[in-house]
């Protein structure tokens, strides 16, 4: 069931309030995106000429190109190139990564591809669907390499390396200390120790990447339009990967976005492919990204694998804690990665009066597609660690988990608070917002709730999490990553430089711009709200244009939406120009209604003195004067009336020599509270009731702070219930399609009560603090702990399906009765299995001898195979062949090989072989046995066959149904072509009688 | 059934929003393809390309249907109705539009065109659904932004449900 608005909210009319910051005024944008007038990436027209890419990808997880052959593809009518490493490292260099390790990424695989779905080719032709008939015809060779998948393996010394030039895949440890952990755990009573692990998934935005990409052969320059979101430090990144100074890569962003929570900075490698195939075809490039290219190879949140363990009293306080986290950020490491392993380094403490605190941090690399930006950004994985230890704590020495928080809370007198690790916590008042939350969520009745169920013999559980959410991030803060000698010799990193700019024409009309990407956040309403209310104006009377073009917006690298940063930061900015503004006409309004500029005041669409009110000029000519007038304009002021708004908190230091770093400018507070049921025969978990109180200071708009809430708790269920991007051992991805790949739907997401508190920030003009990520943190904590309380159990790990559930009640699933699986070939081992094995057997009316010759005739395995084009004999008993399959939603042509070995005549025999194309892989070996019987022949068979690729990503649920039928395709038309008149069995009577009429009188069967 | 050559581009004509249109499509070419690049309404939008998540519904005489799964071929000769079609001639938005703004029903807007259309589609033949019903028809459409919260308010405000579910919930 969904969630419900906040009770008691009213609309508010613009014309009854007086201070607009604040007031829940609906949104701006809205009007246009529900009538389908939204210019979202892929609506905006190209120029004549644009070409149409599509990028071939790597079906392996780990392999060296031996060989590419684009000529059949080239010689296709409407295809332009064929683009690839070679063309890539030629023309473009690694891109920048924030340690120095030689792990280098283009924007196709170079030489070598280490994950399922890298980009390997990118086909440009004059339209989609014609680039992508001629992506089938590129031909690439792979050599195959052992590919690790899980980071613990991918660490030790005797796994494969991913890059030869580095000594381990682990290719970053930096250890710090704060405080004396080791004597605080010498003194402590106790110890707590747990491991918690974060699992791999996104928030998969609706819209996927778009990108079109122009160059400029005159000057060299490229012209860059695409959804990215920034950080805008990416673009310095982009630009020497092209070789380019910044200016001439010029990146435009267009007004609308399909929403983005983090995934729309992974776009940038994609940026400059398209800008090399510009280049390289003299002709715009545009390339859409579908959906499976988006599950596969977009992006992903990193998986952590936190150790964590806590020195205790015997009440429950904690007086030190060590957190070794190794995070897994798959092949490659990408700008401004490990950002989540630091972004919340000042604040690794979390919500607690912690003072000694150690922290390892590890970068592991491994065959999977690469981590990067994702909404909550280090705060899941850190919290999930964090509260489910406090939850462990609890249960150790037999205390209710509230009461440890409770002892451990930072004290309210104690903010400005600054931690262990170095964050400045700007402002709060966690002991009430808990209160409040026992009080209003109605704790009591829960546990009375929980008391009734366990009394029936039902399991239930409470849960409770602890967050404090970042907002804006420091610049500097991935810079404690570097040593303090490295970070002396390389200079200091800090600060968060934000920026808007107001401008006002001649007519009096007011418009905005700032240094925010629009991904649905609703920033046109708010900043129309911050201007109108410095200019006495309306919101209608602000017209915002979020559109960003780098070659002619203000821009820092700290720009983009990300990181909560637009209340803390560009918000501020808004503020600041309006002010700016606002400061030059009350001087040119002061002087020609003869009073002093402190006397002026900007009401109702006047400009007036604030004494004698009747004293007053509308707005729209104090603005004319301006740009008309010079001549009237007081001594000394520039005649503009555009003013940009730069915010830069001082509070935003480098990080310090003892490795102390102040990540994010203000903190917020989210305290959540639930009760869930699980199933006991379904083993589904239900949340029964879920409370969440936040404090993010003043609230600008509580109808959009409400909306930002429900959406993150939104993600929070699906993170902790139902989302992960799952690889088998050999690295295959496995959940390239929504149908295996859960979003949840609105039937999946609970209702969730809302609670506020405000505790303005002292550190911003406006008091307001980020708040639209807290609840993807806090939700996986607080439904796993919940989990833990109703089950008893310690380990729990996420998504928490029904069959995680399972094995935590009834231990690990049986293996499946052995008869098929002993009989199959071995095997490599695979652990979710897309190695499919199998077996049966089918009855031909046919003498042995008919059907073992018709097995080893070309002319009739032609026919017998399904799907095939063209056989051809390439040895005694080896062929190759062109085959069409589909699988589920994906089809398409592969070459195969086929062998027989082992042929004992008229008896038995094996078949080997293997499938390539566009779509995957699939290689395996099967045994047939003939006998004799009344009616004919029993042909016995057995199969095991490894898949990889795209049909593995996406057909994975159906595979096995399809090898089914595939094979009994292939006997019925063995036997068909062997005895026409006998029927498939399973085919109705009149069917077979019909047919064998048909055959006697000559026709076809 | 006209036949169309698969190496063929056929012109196909349809009533797109009351007004009728034509463009040149191969056989093999999406209805989602077809509305968005060759007739430029691109209102409706294409968020998985295999019938999952909603964004590209349209009505096709009436009946809602995913356009990623349906050929351009296919509605010819038919009505198509999308987004487009849904607010007033002076941009002025219809009741289910205004209650979708009221309730903060929507973020970044883009899966929000196909919901609009599952609920016109719907609401025509049932205009007082209960919550459950609702939370049925929406369990077709992905939104990653709003938790779906504000939709399910929006479509109970604009069906008159409203009161009836907040008496029951009480």
């Amino acid at each position: 069931m969904p969630a419900t608005p906040r009770r008691g909210r009213s609309l508010v009319t613009v014309s009854s309030v007086s201070q607009l910051s604040g007031a829940p005024i609906l949104r701006k944008e809205d009007a246009a995106l529900l009538s389908g007038r939204g210019r979202y990436a892929d609506d905006l027209p190209v120029p004549a000429g644009t070409l149409h890419a599509h990028v071939i990808r790597s079906p392996h997880a780990h392999a060296d190109i031996a060989s590419i052959d684009a000529s059949r593809a080239l010689a296709q009518p409407g295809v332009w190139a064929v683009v690839t490493g070679a063309d890539v490292k030629a023309l473009s260099d690694p891109f920048l990564i924030a340690l120095k390790a030689p792990v280098h990424q283009w924007s196709l695989a170079v030489e070598r591809v280490r994950y399922v779905g890298e980009p390997v080719a990118l086909v440009v032709a004059d339209s989609r669907y014609v680039a992508e008939d001629a992506a089938e015809l590129v031909r690439i060779e792979y050599a195959e390499r052992p590919a690790v998948v899980d980071p613990l393996k991918a660490r030790k010394s005797t796994a494969p390396l991913l890059h030869a030039d580095t000594k381990s895949n682990e290719i970053s440890v930096r250890q710090f200390s704060y405080g004396d952990t080791g004597a605080a755990f010498a003194a402590a009573d106790a110890r707590v120790r747990m491991v918690t692990d974060y699992p791999r998934l996104s928030f998969t935005p609706m819209e996927c990447y778009v990108v079109v990409a122009q160059y400029k052969p005159t000057d060299g320059s490229y012209d860059v339009l695409a959804n990215f979101q920034g950080p805008f430090s990416t673009h310095p990144v982009m630009a020497k990967a092209l070789r380019v100074p910044g200016t001439k890569f010029r990146v435009r962003i267009p007004p609308d976005s399909g929403g983005s929570f983090g995934i729309k900075l992974s776009v940038f490698p994609y940026m400059v492919l398209a800008a090399i195939a510009a280049r390289i075809t003299g002709r715009p490039v545009k390339w859409v990204e579908d959906r499976i290219e988006h599950l596969v190879a977009a992006s992903t949140g990193p998986n952590r694998i936190t150790e964590i363990e806590a020195a205790i009293t015997r009440e429950g306080r904690i007086l030190a804690l060590k957190l070794d986290q190794l995070e897994d950020y798959g092949a490659y490491l990408r700008a401004p990665m490990p950002g989540p392993l630091y972004r919340m380094h000042g604040s690794v403490t979390g919500a607690y009066d912690i003072p000694n605190v150690d922290v390892t941090n590890r970068v592991v690399l491994t065959n999977k597609m690469p981590a990067s930006l994702i909404r909550g950004f280090g705060g899941p994985q850190l919290y999930l660690a964090i509260e489910r230890l406090v939850q462990r704590i609890a249960c150790e020495l037999k205390l209710d988990p509230l009461e440890i928080i409770r002892r451990n809370l930072i004290p309210t007198e104690k903010f400005p608070y600054r931690t262990a690790a170095g964050a400045l916590y700007d402002s709060g008042d966690y002991a009430r917002a808990i209160d409040t939350t026992v009080g209003d969520g109605r704790l009591a009745e829960l546990k009375r709730r929980r008391d009734e169920a366990r009394a029936a013999g039902r399991y239930y559980g409470i849960g409770f999490a602890c967050v404090v959410e970042p907002g804006m991030s420091n610049m500097g803060y991935l810079s404690t990553l570097l040593t303090a000698d490295a970070r002396e010799r390389a200079g200091p990193k800090n600060g968060a430089v934000s920026m808007a700019t107001v401008n006002i024409d001649p007519l009096g009309a007011v418009s905005v711009t700032a240094d925010v990407t629009v991904q649905g956040q609703g920033h046109e309403t708010v900043l129309s709200q911050i201007v109108a209310d410095e200019l006495g104006l309306l919101p209608d009377d602000i017209a915002v244009t979020l559109e960003i073009d780098t070659a002619k917006d203000p821009w820092s690298i700290a720009a983009g939406t990300y990181s909560c940063r637009f209340t803390p930061g560009t918000a501020v900015a808004a503020q600041m120009a309006a002010r700016q503004v606002r400061d030059k006409l009350a001087g040119i309004a002061a002087k020609q209604l003869n009073t002093l500029p402190d006397d002026i005041e900007f009401a109702g669409g006047a400009v007036r003195s604030r004494r004698n009110p009747d004293n007053a000029m509308p707005f729209g000519r104090v603005a004319g004067t301006a740009h008309w007038s010079p001549v009237m304009l007081p001594e000394g002021m520039a005649p503009s009336l555009r003013e940009t708004g730069v915010w830069s908190p001082q509070e935003l230091e480098p990080p310090t020599s003892d490795d102390r770093i102040n990540t994010s400018l203000t903190y917020g507070f989210v305290f959540d509270m639930c009760g869930v049921e699980i199933d006991p025969s379904t083993y589904q978990v239900r949340v029964d009731r879920y409370v969440s109180m936040h404090d993010a200071g003043r609230i600008l708009n509580p109808l959009i702070a409400d909306g930002q809430i429900y959406g993150a708790f939104a993600q929070g269920i699906a993170a902790a219930l139902y989302e992960e991007f799952v690889s088998d051992d050999n690295g295959n991805f496995l959940a390239g399609t929504f149908a295996d790949y859960l979003v949840p739907t609105v039937s999946e997401i609970p209702k969730v009560e809302l609670l506020h508190q405000e505790t303005p920030s002292p550190l911003t003009p406006l008091g307001a603090k980020g708040l639209a990520e807290g609840n993807c943190m806090s939700v996986p904590a607080c439904v796993a702990n919940a989990v833990a309380d109703a089950l008893d159990v310690k380990d729990i790990s996420l998504p928490i399906t029904p069959r995680r559930i399972h094995a935590l009640l009834e231990g690990a699933e049986r293996p499946p009765p052995a008869t098929a699986a002993a009989r199959a070939p071995e095997l490599a081992p695979a652990k979710d299995g897309r190695n499919l094995r199998g077996q049966g057997s089918f009855e031909i009316a046919a003498s042995p001898a008919e059907v073992w010759r018709a097995l080893l005739d070309p002319e009739r395995l032609k026919t017998t195979i399904p799907g095939c084009h063209e056989l051809q004999q390439t040895g005694a008993h080896d062929y190759r062949a062109q085959v069409s399959l589909g699988v589920g939603p994906v089809r398409g042509k592969f070459d195969a090989t086929v062998s027989l070995s082992d042929l004992v005549e008229e008896q038995s025999g094996r078949i080997g072989g293997g499938l390539t194309g566009p779509l995957g892989e699939a290689s395996g070996s099967g045994t047939l046995r003939l006998t004799p019987t009344e009616t004919g022949t029993r042909l016995d068979y057995d199969y095991a066959v490894t898949i990889g690729g795209k049909v593995a990503a996406v057909g994975g649920r159906m595979l096995d149904g399809a090898a089914a039928i595939i094979i009994r395709q292939f006997f019925e038309r063995l036997s068909r072509g062997l005895n026409p008149q006998v029927a498939a069995p399973g085919e109705a009577g009149p069917r077979v009688w019909l047919r064998a009429l048909r055959a006697k009188l000559g026709g076809r069967p | 059934m006209r036949r169309v050559d698969r190496s063929q581009r056929a012109t196909i004509s349809i009533t797109l929003n009351g007004r009728q249109v034509s463009a040149e499509a191969e056989p093999r070419m999406l209805l989602s393809d077809f509305l968005r690049h060759s007739l430029g309404a691109t209102g409706t939008h294409v968020g998985c390309e295999h019938g999952v998540c909603g964004c590209c519904t349209v009505l096709i005489d009436g009946a809602a249907v995913r356009s990623c799964l349906t050929l351009a071929v296919q509605a010819e000769g038919k009505a198509v109705t999308t987004v487009e079609s849904l607010a007033g001639a002076d941009g002025r938005l219809n009741a289910l539009q205004q209650a979708f703004k009221n309730n903060h029903a929507l973020q970044c807007g883009f899966c929000t065109p196909g919901i609009l259309m599952s609920f016109t589609d719907f609401l025509g033949r049932n205009p007082t659904p209960s919550e459950a019903e609702i939370v049925e028809v929406l369990s077709g459409h992905l939104c990653r932004c709003t938790g779906y919260a504000g939709i399910v308010a929006a479509v109970l405000e604009v069906s008159g449900s409203k009161d009836n579910a907040e008496k029951r919930s009480v």
